[in-house]
Order: C-alpha cells, then structure tokens, then sequence
C-alpha cells in the first residue's frame, strides 16, 4: 500500500465526520488511527478527548448528543472489550453511537495478545446491540463510514466501522 | 471523620439542586438516582439505573456540548470509584462549568453495604486534586450550600466529598425507560425530540 493512499482513507474519515458534524471526537490512541487524530486536533470545529478508558467515550459521547451536538469513538478492537457494559447506555437509551475501531490480531497479526478481542470484536459489539460494518479496503473506508454515521444520528443507534488490519497494514515489531 | 459530623444524603441532594436555575443533572446509578429523584422531579436530571461508571463521563460529555450551562454530576463512592479515570479525562478537558459531588457513604448501599475502598481510607477527593480539579471541602451543611452556589460559578471544573451516614431512607423512584428520560431532556434542553 503507498503512503498516498493511506493518507486519502484517513482525510476521507475526517472528511465524512466534518460533514457529518462531528464536534467532539473521544480515543484511546491507535496507530491506524493517528493521521486522523492529527486531522481532528487541528480542525477548530473539533475537540478531541483523550480516554482513560474506551468505556468512558461511550458515556461522553451519549453526554454530548444530550447536550444537542454529535461525538464520534476511535479505539482499538482491544477497547472494545472495555466497553460492553457501557454500552447498555446507547442500547436502552437509544443513544446514538458511532464508533471507528481498527482492528487487530487478525491479518498476520504478530503479537498473540491481541488474537483475543480481534476475534472477538464483531461479535461483542454485534451482542452489545450495536450494527457492524467493515472496510478492508481504501475506496470502502469513506462510504462506509459516512453509512455508519447517517444510521447512528438519523436512526438512534449504535454503530461500529471496523477498519481490517489489512487495510492498516500489519504492525511490524522487528526489522524484516 | 466521626459519626457525629455525617451529613444526611436526602438533605444534601436536596440542598445542592434547590436553586437549581439552569442547572443539568445527572445523577449515578443506586442511591444517587433515589436521592435526586427524592429532590423533585425535573426533565432536566438525567438519572443512570446502570452503566456503573459513567456518571462522570456522561456529565463531561454535557458540559462540553453545553458549555454556558453549569452542569452537576451527583454520584456515589462506588460509581466513582469505577469511574475513576474519567477524573484524569476531566483534568485534561478542564470544563469549566462542570461540578462533581460526591455522596460518601464508604458503602455499596445497592449490594448489601459492602466497604467500598472509601471506608479504608481512600481518598477520592486526594484523587481529584491530583487530576486537578478544584477540590470543595464539605464537612457541613453550611459547606453544602456553599458549594451549590459555587455550581453556577462557572470556574470549575470542581469536586467535593460529601461524607453521609450510612443510612438507606425508603427509595424514591423516578422512570427508568431511558429513551424517555433522554428524550424528555433533550426536548426540555433544546426543544427539538427525538
């Protein structure tokens, strides 16, 4: 993947959460998503929220949307994790939610650590009641995200973009 | 702290929302949500029957969409204590019209009265000044009301402990379908629903 591509994935992001207006942008750091993070810190519009936690974005977010303005969650899948209890505020408050995560412990993922929630990712927020979709690859990420986000304010809901590991390239730990 | 300086829950709520004006409330789940409720209804509370943890932050998410309102979070020991992060969240955010208060039983009164890690000696308000919020600190009724006119003060964000018998009085409760209770703020806040 060239370096021009994976900036335009990341700008189409920030693009879609811009017209989407998207005030508040709450993370527990990623490396897939840093550009954006960068993006959203220097819009004046957006004010990004560094986490504790990724269960406590799921509160600032619902927070927010009571307060009349849009907040959008990046995190990790292993964050994921971190948030099913919390995330029975969006389910039984039909909050809206619109959560990014990139994903880990999936295309040739090197740390065993991270197989566990990779796996499990889909399938905890599919039984936490919020709606899934996936990217995997750099012409999906903007659609998809811009889908996600209309479903989560138009239609109260939770939703979740996982954005594959394939699509954010393996992380390498050792020089190869 | 000796019994006979513990404050009375019902009583302290009630004095931290009595001239409330344009006060938003979220209160914590447990006790918290009893006493608030037990205060006076209003669409502007916002009561948490779960999501253990997440007073704080949702009150963090309000008062940043809301800044030229003041906004309370009214909690207890053990929401807190599992909530405790969102303080460094808040001592980097730094709202300023955001006020904590902490209702300090040193118990899960929900469970059984537990101990909660109050009632060994730790210090949830030691914690917030450490986060930096600015810490109130409220051994009376005096205090109480002190701190109530410092929520529309507006140079917070700010923190008090309120220690409180151990006492449960008969719950008070208000609804609990979240969806009303969002929409009901929303449309109150804002006057658009959903």
């Amino acid at each position: 993947m060239t370096s021009a591509t994976q900036a335009d994935w990341h700008d189409g992001i920030f693009e879609v959460l811009q017209r989407g207006d998207i005030r508040h942008v709450a993370y527990v750091p990623d490396a897939g998503h840093k550009r954006l993070i960068e993006r959203c810190e220097a819009d004046n519009r957006m004010r990004t929220i560094v986490l504790s936690t990724e269960e406590e974005g799921v509160a600032v977010a619902a927070g927010a949307w009571l307060g009349g303005q849009r907040a959008a969650l990046l995190m990790q899948s292993s964050g994921v994790g971190n948030c099913i209890n919390m995330l029975s505020l969006i389910a039984t408050c039909r909050f809206p939610l619109l959560t990014l995560v990139t994903m880990r412990g999936e295309w040739g993922e090197f740390n065993p650590w991270q197989t566990h929630m990779g796996g499990a990712t889909q399938g905890v927020l599919e039984l936490s009641g919020v709606r899934v979709f996936r990217a995997d690859a750099p012409e999906d990420v903007a659609p998809t995200v811009d889908a996600a986000l209309r479903l989560a304010f138009d239609s109260s809901m939770g939703t979740a973009v996982l954005l594959g590991q394939r699509l954010i390239g393996r992380k390498s730990f050792v020089e190869e | 702290m000796t019994a006979a300086n513990l404050l009375e829950r019902r009583a302290v709520v009630a004095a931290l929302v009595s001239d409330r004006r344009d006060l938003l409330v979220v209160s914590g789940l447990g006790s918290t949500t009893y006493d608030l409720a037990a205060a006076g209804d209003h669409p502007l509370n916002f009561y948490l029957w779960g999501a253990m943890g997440g007073a704080v932050a949702m009150a963090l998410g309000i008062a940043m969409a809301q800044p030229a309102r003041p906004v309370l979070c009214v909690t207890g020991d053990g929401e807190m204590l599992m909530g405790l992060g969102s303080l460094a969240t808040i001592g980097v955010m730094r709202p300023a019209n955001l006020s904590i208060a902490v209702i300090d039983n040193e118990c899960y009164a929900e469970t059984g009265m537990q101990k909660t890690a109050t009632a060994h000696g730790v210090d949830l308000s030691g914690v917030a000044a450490a986060c930096g919020l600015a810490v109130e600190p409220v051994a009376d009724m005096d205090a109480v009301m002190r701190f109530a006119r410092l929520l529309h003060s507006g140079d917070g964000p700010r923190f008090a402990t309120v220690k409180v018998t151990a006492v449960e009085p008969p719950k008070v409760l208000p609804a609990r379908d979240g969806a009303y209770l969002r929409t009901r703020f929303r449309e109150a806040l804002l006057g658009t629903a959903p």
